[in-house]
């Protein structure tokens, strides 16, 4: 039967009402946001904008170096990442799946680590990459503080989607005599695509919106970078700087939010793009 | 092709398959007997399964049929907790070893289950995978064991023109006859069959049912099945499993017209005369 609102006595009247309203509050406040930053930044953005470096500690040139930072922070952080998480992923939810101690302890540090706040990350980062492995204050430092960070999330929705795949395809796997590495390679992490490509979205999202656990390990130098054993500004860092360290900054902090908006955007397509074409279509394929 | 004139295609050829060889053993269990968790499942099973016939393996719910089955190609390893005692003899080799190959044992029994479960590959993969896995290099060799599978099942015709469209994309009947087609590419000795028309409606089910008939005589083929009237269409061979002391066991075994016609047990008299079970 259709649940028709009209028809029904005032408690059904008011969840009605409540999650309209609900509703409209997200969207409200997303726009709200979205209408904010685009109003005090696009007056800002130019193509010289994203190419050059700052002047004038980022009250006038651009955010170039900002950009290949973020972007090479976070091209260490899935690069170490992505292949640790899904490993972890895959034992987790083929190897240990009955439970047993170890697996138990497993997840239940992946719980806690997952809400675990960034400073600590930031802290710990600069003690073990900084200096106890002699990395200093580096792009390499702050992609593997990043990576520690985003592998509790992308294990564990990794994990979700392995343990959505019907266990119907092990089954026939099995009784055909099939390798486990043939099936978990061909069926099972194409299979899991959705779920990993979810984790993928979340951590590059934690990992692009960092601020405090790179402040101690990938610095705040805002010179382009020459190497990942260089310091480098983050565009989130750059935003932070220039917000609460640079007076008559603002503008430019809304401006270079545009931009990191707009490259989360771009790499989370991208990725979806890329986990689809790699794993996904090899068995949508026709 | 819709359903109705899969049938038609099917039917006049398939009529009940050639006579089974009974005086050869092929499957040979002794004293097996199933725990989970401690718990025992099935206790005390002496089988004897003859090469080339249909053996159908009945009961009610929960008496350990299916516990049964998986015995014959170790899925039971599967399974957590699970533990097997006794003997299970294929050709005269026991299988219960620890050193046993099971991937060369899979091979050589082959497993239909209660739900259809090709993978989500497409049709021609379903069936290449495996054999691809096992070593067969060439893709037309492939391909044509692929195409006389399919022509097995009945299905080349239905599917020729589209291989490479998804498996999941054929109705459940076709999906349970490319899961047929699946195992018999592997050339096994052996066919497992845990309620293979089950799940299916009344026209595809008989049409699994013509195939599977269609297979005696050139596979040993053990079914499990709750239609009493399919395993006395179809099978040789009967055993009847029960539930006693909360675990399942053989009460009697014998030929279908044996066991139908003059029950020996009081419990299987009852069970095929549909008072209990």
């Amino acid at each position: 039967m259709v649940w028709q609102p009209g028809r029904t006595d005032w408690p059904d009247r008011t969840v009605t009402v409540v999650v309209w309203l609900t509703a409209l509050t997200v969207t409200g406040v997303f726009l709200w946001i979205v209408g904010d930053v685009l109003r005090h930044g696009l007056s800002g953005l130019s193509w010289g904008f994203l190419i050059e470096g700052p002047r004038d500690t980022g009250r006038a040139g651009g955010i170039g170096p900002m950009i290949v930072s973020t972007l090479l922070v976070l091209g260490v952080c899935l690069a170490v990442s992505v292949p640790i998480g899904v490993g972890t992923a895959v034992w987790l939810a083929e190897f240990a799946r009955g439970g047993g101690l170890f697996g138990r302890l497993v997840r239940w540090s992946l719980d806690v680590l997952a809400g675990v706040p960034s400073i600590v990350f930031g802290l710990f980062g600069n003690a073990l990459f900084c200096i106890y492995l002699g990395m200093g204050f580096s792009i390499l430092s702050g992609g593997l503080t990043l990576a520690c960070m985003v592998l509790p999330l992308l294990i564990r929705s990794c994990e979700a989607g392995l343990r959505a795949v019907p266990d119907d395809y092990r089954k026939a796997a099995t009784a055909l005599g099939l390798s486990r590495s043939a099936v978990l390679w061909r069926i099972l992490l194409p299979a899991a695509t959705p779920g990993l490509v979810v984790g993928l979205v979340l951590g590059i999202g934690r990992a692009l919106g960092e601020t405090a656990a790179l402040l101690f390990t990938s610095g705040y130098v805002d010179r382009m970078p020459g190497s990942l054993m260089d310091s480098g500004r983050t565009l989130s860092v750059h935003i932070y700087d220039l917000a609460m360290n640079v007076p008559g900054g603002q503008n430019r902090a809304y401006a270079t939010a545009i931009v990191l908006i707009s490259l989360l955007l771009i790499v989370n397509v991208l990725t979806s793009h890329l986990a689809d074409r790699w794993l996904h279509r090899r068995i949508t394929r026709t | 092709m819709n359903a109705q004139n899969t049938t038609e295609v099917i039917r006049p050829w398939a009529q009940r398959g050639p006579c089974c060889e009974t005086s050869e053993t092929c499957i040979e269990v002794q004293n097996l007997s199933v725990h989970y968790h401690g718990k025992q499942a099935l206790g005390g099973v002496d089988l004897t399964i003859p090469r080339g016939c249909i053996t159908a393996v009945v009961g009610p719910s929960g008496c350990g049929k299916s516990t049964f089955l998986n015995c014959l190609n170790r899925m039971t390893d599967m399974i957590p907790g699970c533990r097997v005692a006794g003997s299970v003899r294929l050709m005269g080799q026991d299988i219960t070893q620890s050193d046993t190959d099971l991937i060369s044992l899979r091979r050589r029994v082959g497993m239909i289950f209660q739900k259809p479960n090709p993978f989500p590959l497409s049709i021609r993969k379903n069936l290449t995978f495996a054999l691809k896995h096992h070593g067969m290099k060439r893709r037309s060799d492939r391909d044509e064991a692929a195409k006389n599978a399919l022509r097995s099942v009945g299905l080349w015709e239905e599917v020729k023109d589209r291989l490479d469209a998804p498996a999941l994309e054929l109705s459940g009947g076709q999906q349970q006859r490319l899961c047929l087609a699946r195992a018999l590419v592997l050339k096994p000795q052996v066919l497992l069959l845990d309620e293979p028309s089950s799940s299916l409606d009344p026209v595809a089910s008989g049409v699994v049912e013509d195939l599977i008939s269609q297979l005696r005589g050139r596979y040993t083929l053990v079914i499990v099945t709750h239609n009493l009237a399919q395993a006395r269409r179809i099978a040789d061979h009967v055993a009847v499993f029960w539930t006693r002391n909360g675990s399942g066991q053989l009460i009697e075994t014998g030929s279908v017209s044996q066991v139908f016609d003059s029950p020996r047990h009081e419990l299987t008299a009852t069970y095929i005369s549909g008072l209990r079970g």
